[in-house]
């Protein structure tokens, strides 16, 4: 016969209010196997838990039933009194009398008599419950970050510094990412490249982070504390190693007139380039779509000229495996694709980005007027190289439209456009900026201060409403719109038109998350564990998030969230060994038909085609095997199995049978 | 040569009325291209304007009930050259096929069931013929004339219901006119609207408007305006004179419906076309 205690809790008023816990006390003690029932005033407080500790102890207690709240909110303070007091933690199950009962029912009869038969499916419950022992898995002590922005530098340095080896990822030929590209920032105006760079020095100097750039994640295997991730290390075409950085190469590359991905297309590059002068590492790369060399074995100055003969025209692409415990994902953003999508005009076609040439977007203003620019910080327009005295910026550009655009906020184009102006007035002070604004959005330590700046001192004309039609003449692009204040029309002529594009998700994240089972919402940004509570977790154990490829967000913000997933790895890779909660699937190997439809339905990929074998090696049969460090205890494979081998420990089929039995 | 194409057409009110030079331009000019035009029979008002801005229902009801008239006449594909029209037989097929309940309702006040007809507007109707015929029927190619494509607001508007080409940035009028030798001129003012019905309500409103078309295109250095819908044309047309007193400028912008451009190129003569209606350049 079983030894339960039933602890019912008043919660203050929150349940006692509405259930009679005296009369629920009197009906639980009635039930076959409950030793003791008592009710207490707040049983998750120091007396309230002693109690427990108590009973357990001087009535033997062989299961525990704490009536109260969710057990979202004290199951584990429960579960440690009951280890306290020499209890398997998992013999103690809550019933939730609060949220489900009393929290929702104002008749007093009818809340008691659910309350008692919640407590009734727990004691049926817990009559079924085995000691579980948590599982431990061994932990490979170094991280891997993924995306050498700034919030990939952040997360990166944080957790070298604290003493651990870190894997960097970077597709690019550099890190540095948006922000190395940016001018200036607001709200402070410090110049972009002067406080990331020593950064990004840091990190290819750190004796602890082990940097791959030009490289992708090509596959993951393995679990939390135990990955093992294989990378692509694209062809470069250069010997990193042998390189000294001097740049003779790319001075006698004849192919000079190529876009500058850097500079988003305002500036050129030969096809062996550095992507700027302050890349980390210091090495260039050859772009094989333009190399004449490369495409028809032609040219090949550059390997007549590099002293150093780092050149290799007969580079491949690399695989390499690293094993790390923890990953960060910090693959940032891209700007919207305002009006072009496959080579086809789509969207906002009335601003005629891609048509006129003096209609850019925001990223490409950040290199007009960066010091680092292709015309040295200099404003000059694209199509003539004059300076523009009336320059129009239009903000939510795909942001805020579910007509044409995305739904949402991109949350930092009300501040770097009112910082443009402010740029723009700086560089060009006879010049006038426009603002075509839907709402100004500006929380944040001195963002509103800063816009009021842009608008008051710097003079920039903010009209609220949008623009109808961008059209060309005479060499001016005739701005229209409605200031929808006034109830006016408004038609400026401008010679300039800058785009405040909406913030997407970098390309290929999306592919990236399936590899490590991370779920990303329908525009692409990654899915954090929780939106308060897990904010840089995400639902795969060991893979956490920050920056922009989470969701829309600014330089501070990034760098915050670097900071605390790197504090999340650290808590990861702080001992040798994980514990896990045991609550995770399990598959009777004696009865598993090997039919793997667990193995297919699986979200998490945590089945195993296994073999069972005698302790001599002969093969006896095929099975599915759990992997414990991978299986986040959803029960899909339970539902699937057509054979019952499957099940849930902690929530086995027996113990949800006898639940459902009590009631009937 | 490619199959005879033979094409349903409802020709609304305009191509009935004060736009019968449209109309026959069109007939003329597919008669050409080897396309035939089976008018509708009995065909009714698709309601234009006046209808959607009184009652929601009454709207859906009287292009519907077209539809259902040439479900039952076995057409399958029908013309319908001017903008507005085509773009409110597309929006009652759009609305019926969005929402069961009003389909039902509308097919008991049209005592018929609109069938899945498609709807072409007179650029689909080229399309349909073929670029290659077209092409290949071009008798006298339009050298050294240029154009300036005139959408008008309706024929790329509103993008979800016509679903045709990209509704700020169209090209594909500048095809067909390439395509007869012609050379479209890029211009600013291609999908903008000309002032439609305005202009017995409010004319000052049109007078404005079309003068900044007619001003565009002259500093774009066209010669003349290809127009794809009967309201445009009254605009720009007959109401140039107009704009011309009003502004005290002189623009003598021929405006031509893009069949008649087609047939010129064919070979027909501006009068067969009914070129010679016109209010500008009747000497072309």
């Amino acid at each position: 016969m079983a030894r339960i205690g039933v602890f019912v809790c008043w919660c203050g008023e929150n349940i006692a209010r509405t259930v009679d816990v005296d009369r629920v006390v009197q009906e639980v003690a009635k039930l076959p196997g409950v030793r003791c029932a008592v009710n207490y005033k707040y049983t998750c407080s120091d007396p309230g838990q002693a109690m427990i500790r108590e009973k357990i102890v001087s009535d033997k207690l062989d299961g525990v039933v704490v009536a109260s709240c969710s057990p979202h909110m004290h199951l584990k303070t429960f579960r440690k009194t009951a280890q306290a007091a020499g209890l398997n933690p998992y013999l103690l199950e809550m019933a939730n009398i609060r949220e489900q009962c009393s929290w929702v029912h104002h008749d007093r009869d009818q809340a008691t008599a659910k309350a008692i038969e919640l407590i009734r499916l727990a004691v049926a419950k817990v009559k079924n419950d085995h000691a579980l022992e948590p599982i431990k898995v061994p932990v490979t002590r170094r991280a891997m970050v993924v995306g050498g922005g700034v919030a990939g530098i952040q997360a990166a340095l944080d957790i070298a510094d604290a003493g651990y080896e870190v894997v960097m990822v970077e597709r690019d030929p550099s890190i540095g990412g948006k922000m190395a590209g940016l001018s200036e920032t607001f709200p402070t105006l410090d110049c972009s490249q002067c406080i990331l760079t020593p950064r990004m020095v840091d990190v290819g100097q750190h004796p602890r982070i082990k940097l791959y750039t030009y490289s992708e994640v090509e596959a993951v295997e393995g679990f939390v504390g135990n990955f093992e991730i294989t990378i692509r290390q694209k062809a470069r075409y250069v010997d990193v190693t042998k390189c000294t950085g001097c740049g003779e190469c790319s001075k006698v590359c004849p192919l000079k007139k190529n876009k500058s991905e850097f500079d988003f297309g305002m500036g050129m590059r030969p096809a062996i380039y550095m992507p700027f002068p302050q890349a980390v590492p210091a090495r260039p790369v050859i772009d094989k779509n333009v190399c004449a060399k490369l495409i028809r074995n032609g040219c090949g100055l550059c390997e007549k000229k590099c002293a150093a003969g780092a050149i290799n025209f007969e580079d491949t692409d690399r695989l390499v495996k690293e094993k790390v415990g923890a990953v960060v994902l910090a693959t940032g953003f891209k700007l919207y694709d305002i009006g072009k999508k496959d080579g086809k005009i789509a969207g906002y076609g009335e601003y005629g980005y891609g048509k006129y040439k003096d209609v850019i977007d925001s990223l490409q203003f950040e290199r007009l007027v960066s010091a680092s620019g292709p015309t040295n910080g200099e404003i000059k327009r694209p199509s003539d190289g004059k300076t523009p005295k009336n320059v129009v910026f239009i903000s939510c550009v795909g942001s805020r439209d579910n007509a044409k655009g995305l739904p949402y906020c991109s949350k930092i184009c009300c501040m770097y456009t009112a910082k443009h102006t402010m740029l723009y007035k700086h560089k060009v002070h006879e010049g006038q900026a426009h603002v075509f604004y839907m709402d100004i959005r500006s929380g944040g330590k001195g963002y509103d201060e800063f816009v009021r700046r842009a608008i008051e001192q710097d003079g920039a004309k903010y009209y609220r409403g949008r623009v109808s039609k961008i059209t060309e003449q005479d060499g001016k692009l005739i701005v229209r719109g409605a200031d929808t204040l006034s109830g006016e029309p408004v038609t400026i002529e401008a010679e300039m038109v800058v785009l405040a594009s909406a913030m997407q998700p970098a390309d290929g994240v999306t592919q990236l998350a399936q590899k490590l089972n991370v779920g990303y919402d329908e525009f692409g940004f990654l899915m954090e564990g929780h939106p308060k509570l897990r904010p840089v977790e995400t639902n795969a154990a060991g893979v956490y998030i920050c920056g922009a490829a989470q969701a829309p967000k600014d330089i501070p913000e990034s760098v915050a969230q670097a900071s605390a997933a790197a504090s999340k790895v650290l808590i990861t890779l702080a001992s040798s060994e994980l514990t896990r909660e045991p609550e995770i699937a399990h598959i009777d190997e004696k009865i598993c038909a090997a039919c793997y439809r667990c193995y297919e339905a699986c979200p998490y990929h945590a089945i195993e085609k296994a073999e069972v074998r005698t302790p001599r090696g002969v093969f006896v049969k095929h099975t599915a095997r759990v992997n414990a460090g991978l299986c986040m205890g959803c029960g899909t494979c339970v539902a699937v199995c057509p054979s019952k081998s499957a099940d849930i420990e902690g929530f086995t089929e027996q113990e949800t049978y006898a639940m459902v039995a009590s009631l009937i | 040569m490619s199959q005879r194409v033979n094409l349903g057409y409802y020709p609304g009110c305009s191509l009935h009325g004060s736009s019968d030079d449209y109309q026959q331009s069109l007939t003329a000019c597919f008669g050409a291209l080897g396309a035939s035009f089976k008018e509708l029979d009995d065909w009714i008002c698709c309601g234009a304007t006046a209808a959607h801005m009184l009652n929601r229902k009454l709207s859906i009801a009287l292009p519907a009930r077209n539809l259902a008239l040439a479900a039952q006449q076995g057409c399958d594909e029908l013309v319908a050259p001017c903008s507005m029209c085509s773009m409110q037989l597309k929006k009652a097929q759009r609305a019926m096929a969005m929402d069961a309940a009003l389909a039902e309702e509308i097919g008991i006040i049209v005592e018929a069931k609109p069938g899945g007809t498609r709807v072409l507007n007179l650029l689909q109707a080229f399309d349909r013929v073929g670029m290659e015929t077209i092409k290949a029927a071009v008798k006298e190619p339009l050298k050294d004339l240029k154009v300036a494509c005139y959408y008008g607001c309706l024929l790329t508007r509103p993008p979800e219901v016509v679903e045709f080409d990209d509704c700020e940035q169209p090209e594909s009028m500048e095809k067909i006119v390439a395509a007869l030798g012609a050379t479209p001129v890029k211009w600013n003012y291609k999908t903008e609207c000309c002032g439609a019905g305005m202009t017995l309500a409010n004319e000052e409103a049109v007078l404005e408007l079309s003068r900044m078309i007619l001003a565009d295109a002259a500093a774009h250095e066209a010669q003349c305006i290809a127009v794809a819908c009967p309201m445009c044309h009254v605009n720009l047309d007959m109401k140039q004179s107009a704009v011309e007193a009003r502004y005290k400028t002189r623009y003598d912008m021929t405006i031509y419906y893009l069949c008649d451009l087609v047939g010129l190129a064919l070979g027909l003569t501006p009068k067969a076309l009914g070129i010679d209606r016109h209010f500008v350049g009747r000497k072309a």
